[in-house]
């Protein structure tokens, strides 16, 4: 899609160009950015635009890892991912002539969670948590277990890039499907004030968190709140919890500075946040909120990507002249050819329509957002499944 | 795998508590807002259905123009036969703080569980808690008389209850939380609460119903959801198809645009005729906008014959050209009755 097809419509061309142009090519060679963040709504290509991005950049000569948090199985067979073993892979297939190298793994939320522990814990200790049923829960199925162990891994992903001479100089991520696109970010510190919060703390040891002065005032309060736990959830439940947070306790240090570690990585001038939307409501207003959230928090904040822009190739025919001529041509009751004609006519009239609804939802988000740098992505008329593909969206995201 | 069979019209009947889910971005909200409409004006005599949100995104709220909802039940929409639409967000510490007021009469208690983090503790951290208490609220709005009891001969408050739940992503372990949860909390309420629930999503009076667009990813994450449900041992409704646009060429023509076949002079000829410069640069764009279509018609087709596989009834809903207002919904909802009754679940 180039500017000169737009000429039907030269409102939206200004509007355009009012909003800064995301430059992924200048990114891509920065080499003091050595870490991007994908981030947006569900849906909406984040998984795509970070394998595309990563392909890109190895083919420009970065050493690039890319991790992956849950693609679509012929993306994870694109990259060579047939196994979800929580370890980088080489992918092979690419062009390696500017001497980049590209890594890809899919992350595994409850493993990474496991080598924490053991790495952290004395093995006796490690044993014990990885038995105790609270343990297996939070790992499986706490809301923000996946947000905390992605960022657990690019915290390690880091390390590995920087302790090796030869190692990676850019590290892509993906981010979870969540709720919302904030609980990524918001993730490390929700686990962080978990183990760290008053609650756990009255439950392990409930001397130490009603403090010696107001034992007797506080003390009846603590007995009030552990006999009603103990109503609601059962003995059982509050033991395993305490069982837990006691085994917990000896790597407590450990999780509160990893979190800060990564927010602190993530908050640095290496790093890049871009925001990934699909040209509709939602996802846009989901971009919003996201862009504000990472200016507010003063976060390195790269730009917006627009995935699957309609596409208009023959962009000098308004809609409603085509749909004009489509009607004289039907009603003409000419050969199979003026059918034809006006079959392409309507279409073209439709692919027009969805393509400048699209612009206006993107220039809306421009307009409460003048300075954020975007990108318009066309659609692909295929499915992504393999490296060519990957390479065609790369090229896309560069822009015309 | 428990009852792999597809849903038939007593099952429909029978069936009070409707949970919709689907990939991020098929319009899960907007068809669970349908479904309501549907169900609300779906026979003569009225119906009172319950929608409920359980992320606090305020779909509901945009999608039938109506202030931000809360945790109080609120009448968001009427039908035609007299029927009407309650909408709630549901709130999982609101829910908590209802629950133990209503079991435990807390009183100074709840401050104090508050002061000290444990409602926190309970709705955003424990986990399966907080999903315990948020289709717990439903549950106990299934049981609700019109009098406001939970048992007795009065009717029951609502017909039936929507929620908007979770995407396919989480919706297993949402659903199952209980049973996880009931291993966790072996004794007391909270185990005997998630015991109650899970008995309810696994009787025929619950459907599972998933949202997806003819696109490789939401297909995939329907057919795998479908899978985890059952083994879970819960019942699949009805596969919703959103967001389908009829093809614009017949197709001849479409055979002929994917091959590249189509008469360019002819075309070119036809739209002369007609009064439009048919510039080189403009019939190419035509043919192109015409292989793309093609081509996209093709992926779908594919995807919509994997759905068929499945066995499970397929309902196929419009792409609203317009967006989604509080008007196209109507008309959506107006479909989805249609539709029902095509694939033989109503008469």
């Amino acid at each position: 899609m180039t500017q000169t097809k737009e000429t039907a419509h030269p409102a939206h061309v200004r509007a355009a160009q009012a909003a800064p142009h995301l430059d992924i090519d200048g990114m891509i060679a920065d080499r003091g950015v050595e870490v991007v963040v994908c981030c947006g709504a569900g849906g909406v290509g984040k998984t795509t635009t970070a394998a595309a991005l990563g392909l890109r950049a190895a083919e420009a000569g970065r050493r690039v890892v890319v991790l992956t948090i849950d693609p679509a199985r012929r993306l994870a067979q694109a990259l060579g991912l047939s196994e979800l073993d929580n370890t980088p892979r080489p992918v092979s297939g690419f062009d390696t002539a500017a001497g980049g190298s590209l890594d890809a793994m899919m992350l595994d939320m409850k493993r990474t969670f496991d080598e924490v522990v053991l790495a952290h814990a004395d093995p006796g200790k490690a044993e014990q948590i990885l038995a105790n049923p609270f343990y297996q829960a939070v790992s499986s199925s706490f809301a923000g277990t996946q947000e905390y162990m992605a960022m657990e891994k690019l915290g390690q992903l880091k390390a590995a890039a920087d302790s090796a001479p030869d190692g990676w100089d850019l590290i892509i991520v993906d981010t979870p499907p969540s709720r919302s696109a904030l609980d990524f970010l918001d993730a490390p510190n929700r686990l962080g004030s978990f183990l760290d919060g008053r609650f756990i703390r009255l439950l392990s040891a409930p001397a130490k968190a009603s403090g010696r002065a107001g034992v007797k005032v506080f003390g009846l309060g603590v007995q009030l709140v552990s006999s009603t736990m103990t109503k609601i959830l059962g003995g059982q439940f509050l033991s395993d919890v305490q069982t837990f947070v006691a085994a917990l306790d000896t790597m407590f240090g450990g999780f509160r500075e990893r979190a800060d570690q990564t927010y602190r990585l993530l908050s640095r001038e290496g790093t890049s946040f871009l925001v990934v939307a699909a040209p509709e409501r939602d996802a846009l207003r989901e971009a919003s909120y996201f862009v504000d959230r990472l200016q507010a928090d003063r976060m390195p904040l790269s730009g917006l990507v627009v995935n699957r822009m309609g596409r208009v190739s023959a962009g000098a025919l308004t809609p409603s002249r085509a749909l004009a001529v489509a009607e004289a041509l039907e009603d003409s009751g000419g050969p199979k050819s003026a059918e034809n004609a006006a079959g392409l006519l309507r279409l073209h009239a439709a692919v027009v329509t969805i393509a400048q609804r699209q612009r206006e939802l993107a220039e809306r988000f421009s307009r409460s957002h003048p300075d954020v740098p975007v990108v318009q992505v066309p659609a692909l008329n295929r499915d992504v499944h393999d490296l060519d593909s990957l390479r065609e969206v790369g090229n896309a995201l560069a822009g015309p | 795998m428990s009852d792999a069979r597809a849903i038939d019209a007593a099952d429909w009947q029978r069936a009070r508590l409707h949970v919709v889910t689907g990939k991020g971005g098929t319009g899960k909200t907007t068809v669970a807002s349908a479904l309501a409409l549907a169900l609300a004006s779906a026979t003569d005599s009225p119906k009172r259905v319950l929608l409920a949100e359980v992320e606090g995104r305020q779909g509901l709220s945009q999608t039938f123009d109506v202030p931000p909802l809360g945790t109080e039940e609120t009448r968001i929409a009427r039908t035609k036969p007299g029927g009407e639409i309650v909408g709630l967000s549901v709130d999982a510490k609101a829910a908590l703080l209802e629950y133990l007021q209503l079991f435990y009469k807390l009183g100074r208690a709840g401050k104090l569980l508050e002061k000290f983090g444990a409602i926190d503790f309970a709705t955003t951290i424990a986990p399966g808690v907080r999903d315990v208490l948020v289709i717990g609220k439903l549950y106990e709005a299934n049981r609700r008389r019109k009098d406001g009891r939970h048992r007795g001969a009065s009717p029951a408050a609502y017909d039936a209850i929507v929620m908007d739940a979770p995407p396919t992503g989480r919706i297993g372990r949402f659903l199952s939380v209980n049973s996880e949860v009931a291993d966790l909390a072996r004794v007391g309420p909270i185990h005997s609460q998630a015991e109650s629930i899970t008995d309810l999503l696994e009787s025929e009076q619950t459907l599972v119903h998933i949202v997806t667009l003819l696109e490789e990813m939401p297909v995939q994450e329907t057919i795998e959801a479908i899978r985890e449900l059952r083994a879970k041992d819960l019942r699949v409704g009805i596969v919703f198809v959103n967001m389908v646009r009829d093809p614009l060429l017949d197709d001849v023509a479409l055979e002929q645009a994917r091959n590249g076949r189509l008469h360019k002079a002819s075309i070119s000829g036809q739209l002369a005729d007609a009064g439009v410069k048919a510039s080189p640069e403009l019939v190419d764009g035509l043919l192109q906008e015409a292989y793309d279509h093609a081509h996209r018609v093709d992926l779908e087709s594919e995807q919509l014959a994997l759905l068929e596989e499945t066995g499970l009834p397929l309902v196929l809903l419009p792409a609203l050209p317009e967006g989604v207002d509080s008007g196209s919904v109507r008309e959506l909802a107006d479909i989805l009755l249609d539709e029902l009754e095509e694939v033989g679940l109503t008469r």
